[in-house]
């Protein structure tokens, strides 16, 4: 089981674009039980120009994810993978009272399921593999509901 | 002589890589991949492809055992397997071999095992190929940073 993980990368001091001034910074944590996923969603994120720092951890379990925010961490974003065979956490990160976009990432078509996870606490799902365009669009998302 | 082969390799490697792309072996994916690397991750993709073989490996051999009792053959455990596949597989651009796991995973939901042991048989042809082809374009990466590398020692006036 990995343990979670902490990389930081320092911020630029240039505006992403023209729109207005870039966030100060952007936590995120990555939650899939493969290694591989792990490590490329978290150079994804930490090569992002969308914050001037950019922060990352990793979770191999929605248990671990759980354990991250009991221990005080918080994040801007969550990444949850829905088909872990243990729990993805979502569920108890609401009860908790967590206010992070916690966001679903499926490797199958989640259409039929899409509802069922939303009610369950997501505020969006999304299809693997991730890009960078899908995770911009998620800090303009987090940007306007400031 | 040196600055020749460089180029060579250049183009090999973009003749190899525009065959995967045509052969949709490979997808736009593989070009994110690479543009996650950079001198401070000089070797982020051959990293991730690393990873990739070894848990590809470990999976297939796990979907093979699985399939060896016809009786009792787990499902479940088939697509949880098969998830991890598709995760790793769209993550890396491997569009080939996700189709298969899509193919794979509705004849495991639909409990044909005849029809599993097929997906499974295409999805080892599909992975082999795959991997060959990119220990290939590694290797001609390879030889080509080393070439590269020589040249410059060459440029003394």
């Amino acid at each position: 089981m990995a343990s979670p993980s902490t990389r930081i990368d320092d911020g630029r001091d240039v505006d992403s674009d023209n729109s207005g001034p870039m966030r100060e910074k952007l936590s995120v944590l990555i939650v899939d039980d493969e290694l591989l996923v792990r490590k490329v969603h978290e150079r994804l994120v930490s090569k992002l120009e969308v914050a001037k720092q950019v922060q990352t951890q990793t979770a191999t379990n929605g248990k671990e994810a759980l354990d991250l925010h009991l221990s005080g961490s918080s994040f801007d974003i969550i990444l949850v993978d829905l088909q872990m065979p243990i729990m993805d956490g979502t569920e108890e990160l609401r009860a908790m009272g967590v206010e992070s976009m916690i966001v679903g990432v499926t490797s199958v078509d989640a259409g039929a399921d899409k509802e069922a996870f939303m009610e369950a606490g997501l505020d969006e799902c999304l299809a693997k593999p991730l890009t960078a365009d899908k995770i911009k669009s998620l800090v303009e998302t987090l940007e306007k509901n400031k | 002589m040196l600055g020749w082969g460089v180029e060579f390799l250049w183009a090999e490697m973009n003749r190899l890589l525009s065959l995967l792309f045509h052969q949709g072996v490979l997808d736009e994916q593989f070009l994110q991949l690479q543009q996650l690397q950079d001198e401070s991750s000089p070797n982020f993709v051959s990293e991730v492809i690393t990873i990739y073989f070894h848990e590809s490996e470990k999976l297939l051999r796990n979907l093979r055992l699985l399939l060896m009792d016809r009786e009792l053959s787990d499902y479940k455990k088939m697509e949880i397997h098969l998830n991890q596949m598709m995760g790793s597989s769209s993550s890396i651009g491997a569009k080939r071999v996700c189709n298969v796991c899509v193919a794979f995973r509705a004849a495991s939901e639909q409990n044909n095992h005849a029809g599993c042991l097929r997906a499974l048989e295409l999805l080892e042809h599909e992975y082999c190929y795959l991997k060959n082809k990119l220990h290939e374009l590694f290797q001609i990466e390879q030889q080509r940073a080393l070439a590269s590398g020589a040249r410059y020692p060459a440029h003394q006036n």
